[in-house]
C-alpha cells in the first residue's frame, strides 16, 4: 500500500521539523495524517508509516495504541467524540452524550448501521470553559452543545 | 481594571496576528535584548527578579529553572513549550494559542536566546487542531517578519521553531512524557534524575516551560520583573489567568492578578448559576485537593494561600460545583480519567487507578461497603508518592480529598445505594 | 579522563565508598544487601517502572526506587524500616491483584521472582475482590512460549530487544491497564538471541517452548559446560534430569557471554535427544547395515586401515574432522594418523584456499580478547555474516558501536547488521581482494608508506576512501576477517591484505573463528603443517580411505558435489558421529561418538582461552567419548603412546601449561599479495553458511528448524540481474555449478551486488552444488 503524494507531502513537511536522524519523531503526525486519508489504521497502514520513518513497526504500533485519536478499526463517516469528564459533565442538564445517544439510536463506542456516525467518549479536551463540548472527526471542536446545536450539527455534517 | 499581561491583546483589533501583538509592544524585549546584546545572567536575573513560578501545575520558580541549564555546553539544547492542557478544568493556554500566539514565539525565542538553543517546539494539545493550525499560522508570520529562522533580525541570532501535535494523552502533559511523545514514542515519563535540564528532548539540555509561563517572559523584560512582581504579590508575582468552568453564569478565561479573592473570581464569572449554592471547588485542576465551600469563599486566589487552605494553585483551573452534584458520581467520573489516562508504565499507578475507579464504581452501582472508604484511602496512599510521575498523586489526591470532605455524602451513597436527595 | 571521584554510603548501618554514578542498587548489591527487584537488570537501562526496589532515603519524603536514585555522598539508607516495607508490601499487593495465583500449574513455578518475592511481601489474603485481568496469549514462534496473563509489565523483554538484541521486535502496545507486551500483529520473534527474554522474564509470562511443562524446576540438576558452536565458547548450563538434558542456561561470564546465550548455544540442546542420533556401532555388510558391537566395529576399522596402508600406502587414507570436536579429540585423530604413517589430517573442510599455510607464524585467533577487541574504536569486518556466524559477538561491537566505535564492513551481503554501519563496501566475492587492496592503498596514501607493485593498478573509490580514513582516525583499529574470508577462494591474499593494513595504520589483525575448536584444532596439529594434503586437496584427488570425525561430509565442506564423490569412491569410509547422517550412503563403519555433552574434553575459544569441560551426562546407547575410541584405535594398530586414562592427560601432553601462550599468531612469514585485480567471470555465487546449518547439532534441533532463520534456502538475486535474466519473484530456478544442480525459488534483494546469487550451503538442498563461491549458472527451471 501507499498514501496519497498529498499525504506524503504532508509527512514530509513534519520531518522536515526534526533532526535528520529523528524522523521518527513525525510518526504522530504521519500516522494523524494516514487517519485521515484512510479512516482509521489498519495494520498496513502502521506498516507502511512505520517503513517510511524507517523505525521499528511495533515502535509505531505502540503509538497508534497509546493514543486515544488513532482508530484502530473502522469508524463511520463522521467520529464524534464527546467529553464526558467532570466539568462537561456539570453541565448535565445539558447532557450531549445522553442527548446523542438517543438522537442516533447507538451507544459509546458504536456506528448508526448506515455507517454515518461514530459515537465516542472523549476525555478532557480542554476546553471546558465551553461546556459541554464535543469534537467531531478530531478536528473540529464544537462547543455549548446544547440539544438545538447538535441538531443543527448533524444537519450540516448531512449535508453532501 | 487590572492591567492585563497577555490577554490585553483582546482590547485591541484582530487578535492573534502579529499586527495585533505590536500594539501591545510585541516583539520589543526580544529586539532589545539583540540590539543591545543582553547578557543571558541579566535576563536570567529578570526573569527570577519577576517571581515568575511555572505555570503549568507545579509552580516552579522560572529563573532558577533556566539557570539549571549548562550555558557553557557545546551542543544542541532545546526549548520546549507544553501545550499539552489536557488536565479537566483547564482551558486557558488554549486561549493563549487563539489570541496571543506571538508573546509564546517571543518568550520561547528570548528562552532560546538566553541558553544558547537554536530549536524549540511548541506541543500542542490534540484536541485543539484548530489552535495547532493558528500556532503554525503565527509561526509563518513571525518567519516572514525575520523573527524566526537565520539571523534574526540581522543580529546573527538563529532560532527555529515548530509546533508538534498531540493525539490524545493527558500523561503528555507531564513534561518528560511530552519529550518522549516529540521523540516519537508512547508518552510515558521518564525518571527524574536526570531532569530535562541537562538531559530533554533528544537527550540534549531542554528547558520546558507551560504556555502562560512563556508568555509572561516579554512582559517582564519589556518592564522589568520587579513591574512584574507587583502586579501581584510576593512570592506570587504576576497576573494569572484562571480557567473557571462549572456551574457558574460566565464560564471562561479571567486574567487577574495572584493575590484576588476567590470571591471575587466567582463574581468575575457571574456568580453560580440559577444562583445555586457552591458546594465545592476545585481550585487548581482536577489533580489537586477538592476545598468545601465554606474553607473556598475565604482564601485568596495564589499558590501560598491555597496551600494554606489544604489545596493548591495548580494550572489556576476553578472547577465549580454546586449543590447538585453528587460528589461520589463526580469522584467516579475523575477516577475513571486518572485509570484511562495512566500510561502504564508503574505497577502502583497501573493497577492501582483501575482498582480505585472499580471501588468507587461498585459504591456508584450499589454494591459498595462501608470499608470500601478505608480501602480507598488505603490503596491511594500506597500509589501517591510512589509512582515515576505525579499522575500517580495525581489519581489519589481526589480520592482522599472527596471522602475527606465529604465522607458522609459517600456513606449516604453506600448505606442507601443511590446520591443524596437531589443530587445527580 | 577525569578521575572518578568515590562516594560514602550507608545501607541499613553497614557503610561502603562507590563510584560516583552508582546508584543504591549498585550499593547495595555490593554490600550483600538484597532489594527486591523486576524491572531492574544489570545489562538493561534503567526503568524504574516496577517500583519494587523502594528503599527508605534519609531526607527524601517519599521512598526512592533504588535501582534508579544515584547515590550520593553521606547518603543514608534504610531498606527494611517501616517506610520501605510498607511501600514494598504496596507494590507487591498491586502487582498481585491482577495476576493469577496458580503457581502449582505456573512453567515458572519454583524459579518465579515474584513467587519467591511474594512469600515475603505480599499480604496472606487478597483485598483486591474486583475481575482479575485477562490477556490473550501471543505466538512467537518456536522458542518463546507465552502466558501473558502473567506479565508484570516489567519490559525488561521489550529493553533486551532494543537495547542487546539490536532489534525491537517487542513492545508495550496501548497504555494503562490495558497495555500488552506484544510483537507487531502476529509477528514472531526472530532475533538470534531472543532465547535471552525467556531468562530475563521474571515471572512466567515468556517461557521456553521447547522445555515447556518438561520438568520442575527442583527436579533439574544443573552442570556446567561450554558451547559447542561458535568461536566465542560461551559458558552454559545444562538442567537434566536422569541423564538427559532437558534446557541449557547461560552461565554468567562477563569476558565472553556475558549473560547472554544465542538461540543456537540454548536451544541446540534438543538434537541429543533426537532420534537420529547413532546409539550403535554400525558395519555394512552386503549394502545392508548392521548394528555391531564395539570390538567387531573396531577390529574392522583397524583391518581397513592396515590393508589400505598395505595395499595403498597410508597417504591414501584422508583424515577429516570438523572443529566442532573437542581439542583431545583431534590431538588423538592426529596422532593417531601420523603415527599410521599418514599426514592428511585437516579440519578446515569448509576452506578453500591454503596457500598461506607455509607462511603462517603461528594458529590464527582473534588477535586480543573478546573484551579488547570491543575497546576498539575502529574496526573493519572483512566478509562476515557477522550476525549469524557470530551472534553474540555482532552484539559485542553492537554496544561498542554505540559507544563510538566506527564499524566498517567489506562484505558480498549487506544484511542488517542492527547497528550504525560508518561506511561499507558490498560487493561480489570476486571483488573483496580488489576491495581491500583499495583500502589499503588509501591507507598508504593517508599515512604517506611506499607499496610493493602489486598495489600499482590499484585505486581506491570513494568507499574504500572513507574506510580508509575511519580506520586511521581509530587510536584502537581491528581488522576482523569472518567465515567469508576465511572461506574464501583468496583467503590468503585477504589475510595477507589485512596484514598489510594494520602495518599501515597499527592495530590488530584477528580471525573471528568459526567453530567452537577452530583455535583449539591449529593447536592440536589436526592440520597438514606442510607434511599431508590438506582437506581440499584430500577430496580434490580422492583417497581410498576416509577417516571422518563429526564430518558430514556433504554438509560441512566448502564443496560439498566434491566432497560427495569423493566419499563415494573411496575403498572404505570411516564415521565417527553422534548422529546417523548421509554417511549411511558412501560409509562402510559408523561409530557412535559422543557429543559434547556426554565427554569430557576442551574448546578453545577465538581468543585462546582454553576451557575445559566434563560430560554432563552419560552417554546414549553404545556411545563412547571419541578420544576413547581413538585410543583404542591405537592399542589395536599397536601405536607407541596411546595409554591416556583421561582427556586431562591428553591434554596435559599436548598443553603442558595449559595455555596457549605463545602459539598465536596471525602474522604470515610472507604475505601472498598475488594479483589483486577483480577476475569476475559471469554470474557469482555467495555461499553462507545459515545459522541453523552450521553443525550437526543446530541441524537436528527441531525447533530451530521452525525459525525464520532455518527457512530453506532460496536464490537471492538483486533487481538488476532479475530483469537481464528475465526472472521474476518466486519463480523457480535451476543452478548449476559443475555436473551438480539445484532447483530454488527466486527471492530479490537489492542490496546484493550485481552478478550474484546468493545460495546457502551446508543444506540438503543445495549439496549437490559446487565451491560456496566462483562461477554458477543461473537458469529458469
Ligand atoms: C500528569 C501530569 C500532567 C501535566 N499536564 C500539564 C499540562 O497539561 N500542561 C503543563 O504546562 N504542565 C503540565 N504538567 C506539568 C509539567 O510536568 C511541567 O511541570 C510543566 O510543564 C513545567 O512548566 P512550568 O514550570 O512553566 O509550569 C503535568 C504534570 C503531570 C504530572
Ligand atoms: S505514575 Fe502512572 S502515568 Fe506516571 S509514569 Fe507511572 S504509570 Fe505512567
Ligand atoms: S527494580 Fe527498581 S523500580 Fe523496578
Amino acid at each position: 500500500m501507499s498514501l496519497s503524494a498529498a499525504s506524503l507531502a504532508k509527512i514530509d513537511r513534519e520531518v522536515s521539523k526534526y533532526p535528520t536522524e529523528q524522523k521518527q519523531s513525525a510518526v504522530m503526525s504521519a500516522l494523524r495524517i494516514a487517519q485521515q486519508e484512510l479512516g482509521w489504521l489498519s495494520n498496513e497502514t502502521i506498516q507502511f508509516v512505520a517503513d517510511y520513518l524507517e523505525m521499528p513497526r511495533i515502535a509505531a504500533y505502540e503509538v497508534a495504541t497509546f493514543y486515544n485519536m488513532y482508530r484502530m478499526h473502522p469508524v463511520g463517516k463522521h467520529c464524534l467524540t464527546v467529553c464526558t469528564n467532570l466539568p462537561c459533565r456539570l453541565t448535565w442538564e445539558n447532557d450531549a452524550g445522553a442527548y446523542l445517544k438517543q438522537k442516533l439510536g447507538i451507544g459509546f463506542g458504536e456506528t448508526t448501521s448506515d455507517g454515518k456516525y461514530t459515537l465516542l467518549e472523549g476525555e478532557c479536551m480542554g476546553v471546558c470553559g465551553d461546556a459541554p463540548v464535543l469534537l467531531v472527526n478530531n478536528h473540529k471542536m464544537c462547543s455549548f452543545m446544547t440539544p438545538e446545536k447538535i441538531d443543527q450539527m448533524l444537519a450540516d455534517l448531512d449535508k453532501p | 481594571m487590572s492591567e492585563k499581561v497577555i490577554l490585553n491583546v483582546l482590547d485591541h483589533p484582530n487578535p492573534g496576528t502579529l499586527a495585533n501583538y505590536e500594539q501591545v509592544g510585541g516583539y520589543q524585549a526580544l529586539k532589545k535584548i539583540l540590539a543591545e546584546k543582553i547578557q543571558a545572567e541579566t535576563i536570567i536575573a529578570e526573569v527570577k527578579a519577576s517571581g515568575l513560578r511555572g505555570r503549568g501545575g507545579a509552580g516552579f520558580p522560572t529563573g532558577l529553572k533556566w539557570s539549571f541549564i549548562p550555558r557553557h555546553f557545546e551542543g544542541t539544547k532545546y526549548v520546549v513549550c507544553n501545550t499539552d492542557e489536557g488536565e479537566p478544568g483547564t482551558f486557558k493556554d488554549r486561549d493563549i494559542i487563539r489570541y496571543n500566539p506571538h508573546s509564546v514565539i517571543e518568550g520561547m525565542l528570548i528562552c532560546g536566546y538566553t541558553l544558547g538553543a537554536k530549536v524549540g517546539y511548541n506541543y500542542i494539545h490534540g484536541e485543539i487542531w484548530a489552535e495547532y493550525e493558528m500556532f503554525e499560522r503565527a509561526l509563518e508570520e513571525a518567519r516572514a517578519a525575520g523573527l524566526l529562522g537565520k539571523n534574526i533580525l540581522g543580529s546573527g541570532f538563529d532560532f527555529e521553531l515548530h509546533a508538534h501535535h498531540g493525539f490524545g494523552a493527558y500523561i503528555c502533559g507531564e513534561e518528560t512524557a511530552l519529550l518522549e511523545s516529540i521523540e516519537g514514542k508512547k508518552g510515558q515519563p521518564r525518571f527524574k534524575p536526570p531532569f530535562p535540564a541537562s538531559f530533554g528532548l533528544y537527550g540534549r539540555p531542554t528547558v520546558i516551560n507551560n504556555t502562560e509561563t512563556f508568555a509572561n517572559i516579554p512582559y517582564i523584560i519589556r518592564n522589568g520583573g520587579q513591574k512584574f512582581l507587583e502586579l501581584g504579590k510576593p512570592n506570587n508575582g504576576g497576573t494569572k489567568i484562571f480557567s473557571v468552568s462549572g456551574q457558574v453564569n460566565k464560564p471562561g478565561n479571567y486574567e487577574v492578578p495572584l493575590g484576588l479573592p476567590f470571591r471575587d473570581l466567582l463574581a468575575m464569572a457571574g456568580g453560580m448559576r440559577e444562583g445555586r449554592t457552591l458546594k465545592a471547588c476545585i481550585p487548581g485542576g482536577s489533580s489537586v485537593p477538592v476545598l468545601p465551600a465554606d474553607v473556598m469563599m475565604d482564601v485568596t486566589m495564589d499558590y501560598d494561600a491555597l496551600a494554606k487552605a489544604g489545596s493548591m494553585l495548580g494550572a489556576g483551573s476553578v472547577i465549580l460545583i454546586d449543590d447538585r452534584i453528587c460528589m461520589v458520581r463526580a469522584l467516579e467520573r475523575l477516577s475513571y480519567f486518572y485509570f484511562e489516562e495512566s500510561c502504564g508504565q508503574c505497577t502502583p499507578c497501573r493497577e492501582g487507578t483501575g482498582w480505585l475507579y472499580r471501588i468507587v464504581h461498585r459504591i456508584v452501582q450499589g454494591n459498595g461497603k462501608l470499608e470500601d472508604l478505608d480501602l480507598l484511602m488505603d490503596v491511594s496512599t500506597n500509589i501517591g508518592g510512589r509512582t515515576i510521575c505525579a499522575l500517580g498523586d495525581a489519581a489519589a489526591t481526589p480520592v482522599q480529598s472527596f471522602i475527606k470532605h465529604f465522607r458522609s455524602e459517600f456513606e449516604h451513597f453506600i448505606e442507601h445505594k443511590r446520591s443524596l436527595d437531589g443530587c445527580h | 579522563m577525569g578521575v572518578i571521584s568515590m562516594l560514602n554510603i550507608e545501607i541499613d548501618g553497614q557503610q561502603i565508598e562507590v563510584a560516583e554514578g552508582s546508584t543504591v542498587i549498585d550499593a547495595a548489591d555490593a554490600l550483600g544487601i538484597y532489594i527486591p527487584r523486576f524491572c531492574y537488570h544489570r545489562k538493561l537501562s534503567v526503568a524504574a517502572n516496577c517500583r519494587m526496589c523502594l528503599v527508605d532515603i534519609e531526607k527524601a519524603p517519599k521512598p526512592l526506587p533504588a535501582c534508579a536514585t544515584p547515590v550520593t555522598d553521606g547518603m543514608k539508607v534504610a531498606t527494611k524500616s517501616e517506610k520501605a516495607i510498607r511501600a514494598q508490601q504496596g507494590v507487591m499487593e498491586f502487582l498481585l491483584i491482577n495476576h493469577p495465583l496458580d503457581c502449582p500449574i505456573c512453567d515458572q513455578g519454583g524459579e518465579c521472582q515474584l513467587q519467591d518475592l511474594a512469600v515475603g511481601y505480599g499480604g496472606s489474603s487478597s483485598r483486591y475482590t474486583e475481575e482479575k485481568r485477562v490477556v490473550i496469549n501471543k505466538n512467537l514462534g518456536s522458542l518463546i512460549a507465552t502466558d501473558m496473563t502473567r506479565c508484570i509489565h516489567c519490559t525488561r523483554c521489550v529493553r533486551f530487544g532494543q537495547e542487546i538484541g539490536g532489534l525491537m521486535e517487542l513492545g508495550q502496545a496501548a497504555r494503562g491497564e490495558h497495555s500488552e507486551i506484544m510483537p507487531f500483529i502476529s509477528q514472531t520473534v526472530d532475533s538470534e538471541l531472543s532465547g535471552n527474554m525467556i531468562d530475563l522474564c521474571p515471572v512466567g509470562a515468556l517461557t521456553s517452548k521447547p522445555f515447556r511443562y518438561t520438568a520442575r524446576s527442583w527436579e533439574l540438576v544443573r552442570r556446567p559446560s561450554i558451547s559447542p558452536h561458535d568461536g566465542l565458547g560461551a559458558n552454559l548450563s545444562a538442567h537434566l534430569v536422569k541423564e538427559r538434558v532437558m534446557r541449557v542456561l547461560p552461565r554468567d561470564n562477563d569476558a565472553l557471554n556475558e549473560c547472554w546465550l544465542a538461540d543456537r548455544d540454548r536451544f541446540s540442546y534438543e538434537a541429543l535427544n533426537s532420534d537420529q542420533r547413532l546409539t550403535m556401532p554400525m558395519i555394512k555388510q552386503d549394502g545392508q547395515w548392521r548394528e555391531t558391537d564395539w570390538q567387531t566395529a573396531l577390529e574392522y576399522v583397524v583391518h581397513g586401515l592396515k590393508d589400505i596402508k598395505a595395499d595403498y600406502g597410508a597417504d591414501a587414507i584422508g583424515a577429516l574432522a570438523t572443529p566442532h570436536s573437542t581439542l583431545e579429540e583431534l590431538y588423538l585423530l592426529q596422532k593417531l594418523m601420523r603415527a599410521h604413517g599418514c599426514n592428511n589430517v585437516d579440519h578446515r573442510l569448509r576452506q578453500s584456499d591454503f596457500s598461506a599455510d607455509a607462511a603462517q607464524a603461528g594458529t590464527p585467533w582473534l588477535g586480543q580478547t573478546v573484551e579488547q577487541l570491543a575497546q576498539s574504536d575502529a574496526v573493519l569486518v572483512v566478509g562476515s555474516t557477522l550476525r549469524k556466524d557470530h551472534p553474540l559477538m555482532a552484539h559485542r561491537l553492537r554496544q561498542a558501536v554505540k559507544k563510538g566505535m566506527k564499524l566498517n564492513l567489506i562484505n558480498a551481503v549487506d544484511d542488517d547488521l542492527l547497528c550504525r554501519v560508518a561506511n561499507k563496501a558490498i560487493v561480489a566475492p570476486s571483488a573483496i581482494v580488489n576491495a581491500l587492496a583499495q583500502v589499503v592503498k588509501a591507507a598508504a596514501q593517508l599515512k604517506q608508506v611506499t607499496l610493493s607493485e602489486a598495489f600499482a593498478s590499484i585505486t581506491p573509490d570513494a568507499n574504500a576512501q572513507a574506510i580508509a580514513n575511519s580506520l586511521v582516525a581509530g587510536k584502537q583499529v581491528s581488522v576482523l576477517l569472518g567465515n567469508t574470508a576465511q572461506h574464501h577462494p583468496q583467503a590468503a591474499n585477504l589475510h595477507s591484505l589485512a596484514l598489510e593494513l594494520v602495518r599501515i595504520i597499527g592495530g590488530n589483525v584477528g580471525f573471528l573463528g568459526e567453530a567452537a575448536n577452530s583455535v583449539g584444532a591449529y593447536i592440536a596439529g589436526a592440520w597438514p603443517q606442510g607434511a599431508g594434503m590438506n582437506a581440499m586437496q584430500m577430496l580434490a584427488s580422492p583417497r581410498q580411505a576416509y577417516f571422518l570425525l563429526n564430518v558430514e561430509a556433504d554438509l560441512d565442506s566448502y564443496d560439498a558435489q566434491q566432497a560427495l564423490s569423493a566419499m563415494m569412491q573411496a575403498k572404505m569410509v570411516v564415521a565417527l558421529s553422534a548422529f546417523k547422517h548421509h554417511a549411511q550412503d558412501y560409509a562402510d563403519v559408523m561409530l557412535p561418538i559422543a557429543p559434547f555433552t556426554e565427554t569430557s574434553g576442551t574448546f578453545i575459544n577465538t581468543e585462546g582461552r582454553v576451557q575445559s569441560f566434563n560430560a554432563v551426562s552419560k552417554p546414549r546407547g553404545e556411545t563412547r567419548p571419541a578420544w576413547k575410541v581413538l585410543r583404542v584405535l591405537g592399542n589395536l594398530l599397536n601405536l607407541p603412546g596411546f595409554d591416556y586414562n583421561s582427556t586431562e592427560q591428553v591434554r596435559a601432553e599436548l598443553l603442558p601449561s595449559g595455555e596457549t601462550t605463545g602459539k598465536l599468531d596471525n602474522a604470515l612469514k610472507q604475505l601472498n599479495l598475488g594479483d589483486l585485480s577483480v577476475k569476475a567471470n559471469g554470474i557469482e555465487r555467495i555461499g553462507e553458511v545459515p545459522i541453523y546449518q552450521a553443525d550437526a547439532l543446530v541441524r537436528r534441533a527441531p525447533s530451530l528448524q521452525k525459525t525464520r532463520d532455518a527457512q530453506a534456502p532460496q536464490a537471492w538475486i538483486n533487481g538488476a540481474l532479475l530483469q537481464q535474466l528475465g526472472l521474476n519473484v518466486g519463480d523457480a530456478v535451476q543452478l548449476k555449478q559443475g555436473t551438480g544442480q539445484a532447483q530454488l525459488a527466486v527471492a530479490r534483494d537489492d542490496r546484493l551486488p550485481n552478478n550474484c546469487v546468493r545460495v546457502a550451503g551446508a543444506h540438503p538442498t543445495t549439496m549437490h552444488l559446487g565451491g560456496l563461491f566462483g562461477a554458477i549458472v543461473v537458469e529458469r527451471a
